[in-house]
């Protein structure tokens, strides 16, 4: 038996949201597993990953059906291609989430350089940004999509505040260089994940007002 | 799941002209299943084979098997008037009966077969056959309208209703929205897909955006073959054969 189209476009709302709950979860728990140092949280962030990664399969497969079989016009074929795009975004939040796993692993078997500061405020940020992001893509609501892009900034600001403060560590002494590379790297994958819910926010904008805002510069 | 009809070998002729060539299908219980084509592909034929619509056409000669229940429709033992009972067929144009009620179109199946029935009783089934047909609400207050009064979608619905107070198993449906506009082509085909928790279904359609809306199945028949069947999914989003990638993307047809 098939389910109506609207509980068709639900479903896909529904899961594009799980996928979404996912990688914000891998994200939260690769940073408190580095922050906290708790280096027994990280096989289950790995372990999330293959979830997330069948969410990227059905997710698209979801899509397509629809397109071909229910010829979605206006606002639906705007959800649909949102979601699909979306959907790209939120796995390579999840790869990111892996790859600060992977630098976490290599950090948490040497002592620390120095207390962790701005790369969990960083990450603070970029999860809330990711947080939004979905909101705004489930609600349809493109000023919350708005107010979370203009967030990125500080993202940006903060990781070359990390990098630069990591520079001075490094050449006050070279040993710290393997380690100082490492978190340089960890806030590369936090900014990265933050540019990955400005591109959420973007096609939620699209979604909404069939508008595209991407490419323009900074947002009036 | 079991199949409501499997279909073996069937061939059929009208004179010399062989309209379908050895078709083999299996049609899912509680499913639907779109038949789709260009014109003169045989899709019509087809169905009408399905309740033996064609008995009475001159120069019509089938052969092979259509079995329903695990018995050859086609058999000498079989009453086709039990079979269109058991199968039943919805056309493309609504015809309810004339200088009857919109009760009456949908009570006259259940007075033919026989058995008597109180007015309550008759009642009943009227009300459980318009709301199946998602009909009653807009109706139960006009009941003695003639059938013919109603609007298009409503008196296709009406048939429809009427197909369902014998309380068939299969539901053949021979282009069901093609007479009819977009919002109730829309109606019909939700009722469609909540029909088939119950019936079988089986729809021709030349509309394949239909059929990739409503079909849990889809068949794609040309010059009387069939030349593919599969899961509506898969027949457009990555079809099998070459020719149904040619229909279904409008290069042909």
């Amino acid at each position: 038996m098939k389910k109506h189209y609207r509980e068709e476009l639900g479903n896909l709302r529904e899961t594009v949201l799980r996928m979404g709950g996912l990688v914000e979860q891998m994200t939260h728990r690769a940073i408190q597993a580095l922050v906290e140092r708790k280096i027994e949280m990280l096989p289950e962030v790995t372990a999330m990953e293959a979830q997330v990664n069948q969410l990227h399969i059905d997710i698209d497969e979801i899509c397509l059906e629809m397109i071909a079989l229910r010829q979605p016009t206006a606002a639906d074929l705007r959800f649909i291609a949102a979601a699909m795009k979306i959907n790209t975004d939120m796995e390579r939040i999840g790869d990111q989430a892996i790859n600060i796993t992977e630098r976490a692993e290599s950090l948490l078997t040497v002592p620390p350089v120095k207390p962790l500061i701005d790369i969990p405020r960083m990450a603070e940020i970029a999860k809330e940004m990711l947080r939004d992001a979905l909101d705004a893509f489930v609600n349809g609501n493109d000023e919350l999509a708005y107010n979370t892009i203009k967030k990125d900034d500080l993202v940006d600001q903060l990781k070359d505040q990390v990098f630069r403060e990591l520079l001075t560590y490094m050449m006050a002494d070279p040993t710290t260089i393997p380690r100082a590379l490492d978190l340089i790297l960890v806030s590369r994958h936090v900014e990265r994940i933050a540019d990955h819910a400005t591109n959420i926010c973007e096609d939620v904008i699209f979604m909404v007002k069939g508008k595209d805002v991407r490419h323009q510069g900074p947002l009036a | 799941m079991e199949n409501a009809l499997k279909v073996k070998d069937l061939s059929a002729w009208f004179g010399e002209h062989q309209v379908l060539k050895n078709i083999a299908m299996d049609i899912r219980r509680n499913s639907v299943t779109s038949v789709m084509g260009p014109s003169g592909c045989g899709k019509s034929t087809f169905i009408r084979c399905l309740n033996r619509m064609h008995d009475l056409t001159p120069g019509f000669r089938v052969s092979g098997d259509v079995l329903f229940d695990g018995r050859n429709i086609y058999s000498e033992k079989i009453d086709p008037v039990l079979l269109r009972r058991k199968v039943g067929m919805v056309f493309q144009q609504p015809n309810p009966f004339p200088r009857m009620s919109a009760f009456e179109n949908v009570a006259v199946g259940l007075k033919f077969n026989g058995k008597k029935r109180s007015r309550s009783e008759m009642a009943e089934v009227v009300e459980k056959s318009l709301r199946m047909a998602a009909l009653w609400d807009e109706l139960k207050d006009h009941l003695d309208r003639p059938g013919t009064s109603l609007s298009g979608g409503q008196q296709q619905r009406l048939c429809i209703a009427r197909a369902l107070a014998v309380e068939p198993e299969v539901l053949l449906m021979d282009e069901p929205c093609s007479a009819l506009d977009p919002v109730s082509t829309a109606k019909i085909e939700e009722l469609i897909e909540d029909l088939s928790d119950k019936y079988t279904i089986v729809v021709v359609t030349h509309n394949m955006q239909q059929a990739g809306r409503i079909s849990d199945f889809v068949a794609f028949f040309l010059l009387g073959d069939l030349v593919e069947m599969d899961r509506a999914a898969k027949i457009f989003t990555n079809p099998a054969d070459k020719r149904t990638e040619e229909y279904i993307t409008g290069r042909f047809g």
